[in-house]
């Protein structure tokens, strides 16, 4: 490794980060893996540069062997990282700390565990004024006040003041930025900043990000696995795969015409608000990621790449230039198809064959579940409620989707236990196909508790970790009486029907990926041939092309076996793909229900149109809106008064919204609003924030959206 | 803060009520009749008669129990049946003695134990890490008698550095050398067990933090190693340790009475030992009372010292 410090000076003045021809190697039990090799980039002053990629892919080691914060078992083992032309390899370790929280800064992605518990925020945020700018304790108090402003922290002094765990996620992660702003660092590595937030508090700390871009003029390494967040924020990006890079160039021309497979197919697993018609069959990536020690020949993606030919496994094909500022790694990069192309290969209309049955399967009316405030100590009794649930009522019809969104604290997930008789509910009724149904599983039949089932966000609690995949699926066949001995014959099946290989039937929960965890999870939901299987957020914590691949298996399987789904997320765009009808709610209550595409269309809710607004979508020249929605969710102990939205509407009318509950409006077709505004304000409202939104997009020849 | 100690407080209250409820039942199914015992297999009838008024012990249990709660608070702790001495000065005096003893045990296990926790946890799976872990393994396994007799062969009898006995007059005076040495070797058979528990919960607890993200936030923010240890890792990596300390003056109260029967140390577990031989009621009575006050008082202080380091039960 030539180690030359300083040398480089001036000469590439403008870059900030230049790294050329990194490989990070860690020391496993099996001999050395080399997550990272062979890898290039770099990034301007005032440029943000987004690493994408699936889980796995490198991202995090390759930022962290830049700066060289590897665990202990990880090592550089090739390559030059220059820091505004200083070389960062030839540094000590004291040398080293002098540049971490001075001229790099890193943000990670859990707020809450980033930040001592034990030590005011103030005080860990002045810290670093102390240590890398010399300050005195009244200086380095006056600097942090200031970053926190910058970072539109409401009431700094008061922040400043509090612990970690005093402050919601959204103002956590402000603190971090502000932490890591306080030297002006030249290099900030943010590492998924965002996906521990909700979509809402994401947007506000996306814009923030942009907005001390400007201001700082740092360079920014951004790094996620979301397509739609490196849109919103980056110039450029960079994709990698299992260790590589596939493609880079500026955001523009690799979101409107990628040159590489796979980033075509990761774009092609997201849905999307243009894709048109819902139901489409989204993109999947055949395989797997392969395994770091045995990578396969020539172009790693070639085993999953459907444009491969035998030339491509002979040897790793170089990044090469395809276009200004565009680097792709793909040989064959003439003849990747365009994203319309690619589309029209992989689309198939799944809902042809529906007919108009409409039968009402569920309806649970007007619940409600009320918890007692948690005792604050043996002598204080506490008599108010939680209101998780404060009078929801819903419908479901014979072999359709009903979504259910909202932030979380909605009470989402409350309501689907209520349904499924894990909660009792306070009050309200829950019936299916007209049949009131007891309050609690143990009050219900069994052949009712069969034709409920339920899909959970994380498998690892559902999935007993000693049962192997055969057991854990045959147990509800067992249950609800099929015969023992064709028990074996239909797991098969049903693996089959999740597409997993026969292979599966004998491993264990820890032998599985995620995808697959919740792949068996479905199996085991249909094992009982339900009529409604109730799904919260059962891709949340997946990878891309594996939700895509999931919300194909849920569609298909829907289609087969006309069962009905509450699919309950976070995310509103998996939720239009997949509803046919959408109810959004916020603290226990519906704002807005009816047909999906009624609901997703003008006019919104207030509610409805800052969560649209908040989600990043993969595709720079959208116009978004700029709604944006301050602080948290209230506590659901005290229930703002009147409209329960009115603390955080950007459409607060006045008074009537604080006095009087908002009426129930309904729209053409299947369509209610919860608001005070009728539907002609609404739409002549959100139109003009359009136009205006367009207006400060000011580019021409855009398409106008959402 | 003060609504937190309050409550405590109100716990701890609580707490001595029914530990004293429950001293008095056990004294009173402790088998054979205290009149026999104290005046004797041959006392008349008429004797132990008298006696029995004459202590009380004919009165019901719970007018018996009142009586003695409401003296024992107002420190009227009566009169030993065994010695006919006064059982208050007798407790205070040994208590000292105890306190001393376990003081010293204390000042050296515990900041001995956090060091070998924290730098078994820094230095982990290196050769320091698997001594310290190994011993301290084998001193938990250990009872008091054991290591006591070891430490008694190896220092007291092989090298002779400090004497095999401790028994020093009960009114002895303390920071002269004579007593001091007598000390020692008792005070080390106390500490080793919690020297022990303190290292490993210390070690665990911080090995738990340094994984944290905050600890990578504090090293990524430049600050040397051993400002992100004292400042970062070891406040919140000794929350747990304070509790075992707490906890671990409750086996060095077990451990006394042991310990100092092994060394001939007139201590306060040695006096409780003394009383049970000799079915002494209010004797036993008291001490045990004493030993439970001391324990639920330093469970309190735990309980403070944690809400102080951790602002989330605090401010809850
Ligand atoms: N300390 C380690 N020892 C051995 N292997 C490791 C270590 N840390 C990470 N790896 C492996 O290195 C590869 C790259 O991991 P890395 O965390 O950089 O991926 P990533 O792209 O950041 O993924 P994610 O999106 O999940 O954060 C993975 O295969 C991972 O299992
Ligand atoms: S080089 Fe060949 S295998 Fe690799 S991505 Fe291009 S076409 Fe596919
Ligand atoms: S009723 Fe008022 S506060 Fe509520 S959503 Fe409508 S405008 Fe906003
Ligand atoms: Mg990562």
């Amino acid at each position: 490794m030539a180690t030359t410090t300083e040398t480089t000076t001036g000469r590439g003045s403008r870059n900030v980060l230049e790294i050329e021809g990194l490989s990070v190697a860690y020391r496993t039990e099996e001999g050395d893996i080399f997550p990272v090799r062979d890898v290039s980039l770099t990034i301007g002053k005032g440029e943000s540069f987004g690493l994408v990629g699936e889980s796995g892919s490198g991202k995090s080691t390759l930022a962290m062997g830049a700066i060289r914060y590897l665990p202990a078992n990880g090592r550089v083992t090739a390559g030059r990282v220059l820091l505004s032309g200083r070389d960062l390899l030839s540094l000590s370790g004291k040398e080293m700390r002098s540049v971490w929280g001075s001229r790099v800064a890193v943000v990670y992605q859990s707020p809450g565990n980033a930040l001592n518990p034990s030590i005011r925020t103030g005080n860990q945020i002045a810290e670093v004024a102390r240590i890398h700018l010399g300050m005195s304790k009244q200086e380095a108090h006056q600097r942090m006040l200031e970053m926190l402003e910058k970072v539109k922290m409401p009431d700094p002094e008061s922040v400043a003041r509090r612990y970690p765990h005093q402050l919601s996620g959204g103002m956590l992660q402000r603190c971090v930025v502000a932490q890591a702003m306080v030297t002006n660092p030249e290099l900030l590595i943010l590492d998924e900043p965002t996906t521990a937030l909700d979509v809402t508090t994401q947007a506000v700390v996306l814009d923030l990000v942009a907005e001390l871009k400007q201001e700082f003029d740092s360079a920014i390494l951004y790094i996620t696995h979301d397509l739609g967040v490196v849109a919103r924020v980056c110039d450029r990006v960079g994709v990698m795969y299992a260790g590589e890079f596939m493609e880079q160039g500026a955001i523009r021309h690799l979101f409107k015409r990628p040159l590489h497979p796979y980033t075509l197919n990761l774009l092609g697993c997201v849905p999307h608000f243009s894709l048109g018609p819902r139901r489409k069959t989204l993109n999947t990536i055949p395989g797997f990621i392969p395994r770091l020690d045995e990578l396969p020949e020539g172009c790693i993606f070639a085993p999953r790449c459907s444009l491969a030919e035998p030339e491509c496994r002979v040897a790793q094909p170089p990044l090469v230039r395809a276009g200004e500022d565009h680097l792709t790694a793909c040989r064959r990069w003439p003849v990747v198809p365009t994203p319309a192309e690619h589309m029209d290969t992989i689309t198939a209309d799944l809902m042809q064959a529906r007919g108009e049955a409409e039968n009402r399967l569920l309806e649970a009316r007007d619940v409600k579940k009320y918890y007692p405030v948690p005792a604050q100590g043996p002598f204080r009794k506490d008599k108010r409620k939680v209101k998780s649930v404060d009078g929801m009522t819903i419908w479901i019809d014979e072999g359709r989707t009903l979504g259910l969104v909202g932030e979380s604290g909605s009470g989402k997930t409350t309501m689907a236990r209520t349904i499924i008789g894990l909660v009792e509910p306070t009050e309200g009724t829950i019936s299916l196909r007209g049949e009131v149904l007891g309050p609690t599983t143990r009050s219900r039949t069994r052949d009712v508790l069969r034709r409920i089932q339920m899909v959970f966000q994380n498998p690892d609690a559902s999935l007993n970790p000693r049962q192997t995949v055969g057991q854990s699926i045959g147990r509800p066949l067992a249950l609800f009486g099929t015969p023992r001995g064709e028990i074996p014959g239909r797991v098969l099946e049903l693996l089959e029907a999740v597409h997993l290989s026969p292979s599966y039937y004998r491993r264990l929960p820890s032998e599985l990926s995620g995808g697959e965890k919740q792949r068996v999870a479905i199996a085991r939901a249909f094992a009982a041939e339900p009529d409604l299987i109730l799904c919260d957020e059962p891709i949340a914590s997946l990878d891309v092309s594996v939700q895509g691949s999931l919300m194909n298996l849920l569609t298909t399987l829907q289609a087969e076996k006309g069962t009905s789904y509450l699919f309950i997320s976070h995310d509103l765009s998996a939720v239009q793909h997949l509803s046919d009808w959408v109810c959004v709610a916020y603290l226990g209550c519906a704002m807005e229900w009816g047909d999906a595409g009624d609901v997703l269309n003008p006019p919104y809710h207030p509610y409805t149109e800052a969560l649209l607004s908040a989600i990043p979508i993969p595709d720079p020249d959208v116009i978004q809106k700029n709604i944006r929605l301050e602080g948290s969710v209230p506590s659901a102990v005290d229930i703002p008064p009147g409209c329960r939205f009115h603390t955080r509407c950007p459409r607060f009318i006045g008074d009537i919204c604080v006095e009087e509950e908002p009426p129930w409006r309904e729209g053409e077709g299947d369509h209610w609003i919860y608001c005070h505004h009728t539907f002609e304000t609404l739409v002549e409202m959100q139109k003009e924030t359009l136009r205006l939104a367009d207006h400060d997009h000011g580019s021409p020849g855009v398409e106008v959206q959402v | 803060m003060l609504s937190f100690i309050v409550r405590r407080l109100g716990f701890m209250v609580l707490t001595l009520i029914l530990a004293s409820l429950l001293i008095f039942a056990a004294t009173q199914i402790l088998p054979g009749d205290v009149a026999t015992m104290v005046l004797g297999r041959f006392a008349t009838e008429q004797a132990l008669d008298n006696f029995r008024g004459e202590m009380g012990l004919n009165r019901s249990l719970v007018v018996q129990y009142g009586d003695w709660l409401f003296s024992f608070v107002q420190g009227d702790w009566g009169e030993s049946l065994s010695t006919r001495a006064d059982v208050r000065d007798l407790v205070l005096e040994r208590l000292r003695n105890s306190a001393m003893l376990a003081l010293v045990a204390f000042v050296m296990y515990v900041p001995l134990g956090i060091v070998l926790g924290v730098v078994a946890a820094i230095r982990r799976n290196s050769w320091v890490d698997h001594v310290i872990s190994v011993g301290s393994l084998a001193f938990i396994g250990l009872p008091e008698f054991v290591t006591g007799l070891l430490l008694i062969a190896v220092f007291a009898l092989r090298l002779d550095w400090f004497p095999s006995s401790s028994a020093i007059p009960p009114d002895a005076a303390f920071f002269d050398r004579h007593t001091l040495e007598r000390l020692v070797l008792p005070a080390l058979t106390i500490s080793l067990v919690s020297l022990a528990y303190i290292a490993r919960m210390t070690r665990s607890s911080t090995v738990e933090v340094l994984g944290m993200d905050y600890v990578r936030t504090a090293y990524l923010k430049g600050l040397s190693r051993s400002r992100v240890i004292g400042r970062h890792v070891l406040r919140n990596a000794l929350l747990p340790t304070v509790t075992v300390v707490a906890i671990g003056i409750g086996w060095l109260i077990g451990g006394l009475i042991v310990t100092e029967s092994l060394f001939g140390f007139p201590g306060i577990g040695r006096l409780l030992l003394f009383g049970i031989q000799r079915r002494d009621l209010p004797l036993i009575q008291a001490t045990t009372m004493v030993i439970v006050v001391i324990f639920t008082m330093a469970n309190l202080l735990a309980d403070i010292l944690y809400g102080y380091l951790n602002p989330r039960i605090r401010f809850r």
